[in-house]
């Protein structure tokens, strides 16, 4: 009798996680399916390799907003991966208990929970304003601003991660504590350290909000860093808020564009260093 | 001048928990001496300030003095103190990110040597001598962490010999190993004291019978005897080793 009952909960409780999992998966299933139904009709090669073009015409495209973006996230990353990582190896290597570590990552956590909107009036108000025009330079910027909290939590955890007995391992030849971290740990810690970072970059790549008051967005090509240039998702939220339908239209290719950059750069994060663990 | 170690009033902390309380003693050169003594007694802590490691943990603290080869240890720097002062850890720790040719040469490479013939003859001799080389010198660019646990420990014997230091310390080395492993470490410590002096931390009398030429008793943070290992296990001449040893306690 208890053994019944016992099997009939078991089977009631493993209905009831099956059923959530279900649940959980009909809005991401839901939302790439719309998008790519959507999308797909609307992209082209012109699409691809053209500039938008004014109403009425046929043949626009995002080329612009696609390199823009590629352009401002890698701006990003070449100042939050670096400001990052180096961040993170203080905390964990050289500093670990202090007030200075404790506030720095308390700081962290609560800039990983910030809007990133507010990013984007910070910056506007700090870089904007004073250089005196939007600017791809300011987008990169704030971009970088979001992504460095989170490289630096991600880095920490790989870090940490490290038996204390590799970097006694290290010391105890005679390596110095520099060449042990350089060498040894971060090494070790490397596949982790990069995955974190590639989700970093993935993250800001689908930011909108801090590029509206930065970047500001393009019709043409930018000629210059210091120029307003497009980016996908700002080019998708004028787009979309658009009255025309064509737009609308472009909005929907750009969205599938930047959700498989975005699905691309998380597989090679997870796939990519998988092979050389062993 | 023969390479030996003089401590002279040796006191430890660790935060408030002072763990050495005044040790004095001297260590033969070429001797293997085992430091013996119940779980918390200053035992690794005490081998941890030979090569200036315990001073890396945050909070700790030493006083006293240490003379290798008739130099205070405290006036040189610990970078290059250790790597005259070997270490061997309890639980086999080999770099994970390396290969078992990288972790051998990982001391000389890392310290600058680039000439690849002579980080190679490196690396043989030193697999040599820690007995390992017959088991892997045809999978040298597998990943340490492919090794057995003993295998591990052997690798880590070889890495800390590499260097070339003088002396050797290991603390408990063979504790986490099966008994085939345990022999096949003894009996490697037992070669290479004709040109090491190694100091050895263990929990396991009979291996300090085997292969120490003295032993020292430690209880809590005191030197209780030190003295060639057949008069501390057949004549102690103190109560509390006497009881140690007899297995009354500890």
């Amino acid at each position: 009798m208890n053994d019944r009952l016992r099997n009939y909960r078991n089977w009631m409780m493993l209905s009831i996680f099956t059923i959530a999992t279900f649940i959980a998966l009909i809005p991401l299933f839901g939302v790439l399916s719309y998008v790519v139904k959507n999308g797909i009709s609307a992209l082209s090669l012109q699409f691809f390799t053209n500039l938008p073009k004014a109403m009425g015409l046929s043949g626009g495209g995002m080329a612009n907003a696609i390199v823009g973006t590629l352009i401002m996230v890698f701006i990003a990353s070449l100042i939050g991966i670096p400001i990052g990582i180096l961040a993170a190896i203080y905390l964990t290597e050289y500093d670990r208990h202090s007030w200075l570590s404790v506030g720095v990552r308390f700081a962290t956590d609560v800039l990983t929970g910030i809007p990133s909107i507010i990013v984007g009036i910070v910056i506007y108000t700090a870089v904007v304003l004073k250089m005196g025009n939007f600017s791809a330079l300011a987008g990169g910027f704030a971009l970088s601003i979001i992504m460095i909290p989170l490289i630096i939590r991600s880095t920490e955890e790989m870090l940490k991660l490290i038996s204390h007995s590799i970097r006694e391992a290290g010391y105890a030849l005679g390596i110095s504590k520099g060449k042990t971290i350089l060498r040894i740990i971060l090494p070790t810690a490397a596949k982790g350290i990069i995955t974190g970072a590639m989700l970093a970059v993935a993250r800001v790549a689908g930011e909108t909000a801090p590029l509206l008051f930065t970047a500001l967005g393009n019709q043409y090509w930018a000629h210059s860093l210091n120029e307003p240039m497009a980016s996908l998702p700002v080019q998708i939220f004028q787009y979309a808020t658009s009255p025309y339908k064509e737009w609308h239209q472009q909005a929907w290719a750009g969205s599938l564009v930047l959700i498989s950059l975005v699905i691309i750069l998380n597989l090679s994060a997870r796939f990519a260093f998988r092979s050389r663990s062993n | 001048m023969g390479q030996s170690i003089s401590v002279r009033d040796l006191e430890a902390w660790y935060g408030s928990n002072k763990t050495l309380k005044g040790i004095h003693m001297d260590i033969a050169l070429n001797n293997v001496t085992a430091i013996i003594g119940p779980s918390g007694c200053g035992k690794s802590t005490f081998v941890r300030c030979i090569n200036r490691m315990h001073e890396t943990m945050p909070g700790t603290k030493v006083k006293g003095e240490i003379i290798l080869d008739g130099v205070s240890i405290y006036d040189q720097d610990p970078v290059a103190l250790r790597k005259r002062v070997g270490m061997v850890f309890q639980k086999p720790n080999p770099f994970p990110s390396m290969s078992i040719y990288d972790n051998v040469v990982a001391g000389v490479k890392l310290n600058g040597m680039t000439q690849k013939h002579k980080l190679q003859a490196i690396a043989e001799k030193s697999l040599r001598m820690a007995a390992l080389w017959d088991e892997v010198k045809d999978r040298l660019n597998y990943s340490g962490m492919s090794l057995s646990g003993g295998q591990q420990q052997r690798l880590c014997i070889a890495r800390a010999l590499a260097v070339e230091p003088s002396v050797l310390l290991m603390d408990e080395p063979a504790s986490a190993l099966d008994p085939i492993a345990t022999m096949h470490i003894e009996e490697l410590i037992r070669q290479l004291k004709a040109d090491y002096t190694i100091l050895i931390v263990t929990h396991n009398m009979q291996q300090a019978a085997r292969i120490a030429d003295s032993t020292a008793f430690f209880l809590n943070g005191e030197l209780v005897e030190h003295g060639p290992t057949s008069d501390i296990f057949t004549n102690p001449s103190d109560k509390r080793t006497e009881d140690y040893i007899s297995g009354r306690f500890g």
